[in-house]
């Protein structure tokens, strides 16, 4: 299932639709890294909200993205880990360290916003 | 045991059929969404550890009594090379797959019996379980 990524001035959102096999978020980490480039992208917003797990290879797929976003010029945001899942994601001993996360879509726009105001 | 459920893995998809089936029984037997979701991530885990290692297997998921406790129990179980070292493989962030060696301490963390068997070229067998707290 690929994870729709809209451009919103010089932002990405990908927002997750539904469950992902291993296969769909690494694609998804490739269509990202690509599209920073293509659309000079500042920020990119992961958006997690219809995710019902994150496991380990999910976590490491969106520290990948984080990491390799910002080597190429661009801010990431998770945004939308539900609070179960937040739960069970620090009991597997999960962490996004050094990643920058906001609440919801919203919080992550106005995230990014502020980044660019501290660039300027 | 007519409530078993038997689900293959042998690819990234059967890793989210499974863990969705896990889910939909724990929802079934009144886990809380809490724990539904790390009955879940468990059995994610454990799956992806079949299909790394093994290539292939089981995992099977069955509602269970212990001391009138209600609970579910997850089996997964491979036929493939086995770990030579389980104290090894059961340490945070030991991996020999590239990963980030979370998986099988990830699992037992998350669940509150945790059992794993294995011997080197005959697989390994991971059996753990939750159990429904009284309240909450």
């Amino acid at each position: 299932m690929e994870v729709p990524i809209l451009k919103q001035g010089h932002y990405l959102i990908a927002s997750i639709q539904s469950a992902l096999t291993d296969a769909d978020l690494s694609q998804l980490r490739e269509a990202l890294i690509t599209r920073v480039g293509k659309y000079r992208a500042r920020g990119v917003i992961v958006d997690v909200t219809a995710l019902d797990v994150m496991d380990s290879f999910a976590v490491r797929t969106l520290r990948d993205i984080a990491h390799m976003a910002r080597l190429r010029g661009s801010e990431t945001v998770i945004v939308g880990i539900q609070p179960e899942v937040a739960f069970a994601m620090v009991q597997l001993g999960l962490s996004l360290k050094g990643i920058s996360t906001a609440l919801d879509l919203e919080e992550g726009l106005a995230f990014l916003d502020a980044k660019a105001r501290e660039r300027v | 045991m007519s409530d078993e459920l038997r689900l293959a893995i042998a690819s990234d998809v059967d890793i989210v059929h499974a863990r969705e089936k896990g889910r939909e029984l724990a929802a079934a037997h009144g886990f809380t969404l809490g724990d539904q979701t790390v009955i879940a991530t468990a059995i994610s885990e454990v799956a992806r550890n079949i299909l790394l290692y093994a290539r292939r297997g089981e995992v099977r998921i069955r509602p269970a009594t212990d001391t009138g406790r209600d609970g579910l129990v997850v089996i997964a179980e491979d036929h493939g090379p086995g770990i030579r070292d389980i104290a090894q493989a059961l340490q945070d962030g030991f991996s020999t797959s590239g990963g980030l060696g979370l998986g099988l301490p990830g699992a037992r963390r998350l669940m509150d019996d945790f059992d794993l068997k294995s011997a080197p070229g005959q697989g390994t067998t991971v059996t753990m379980a939750k159990w429904k707290r009284s309240h909450g």
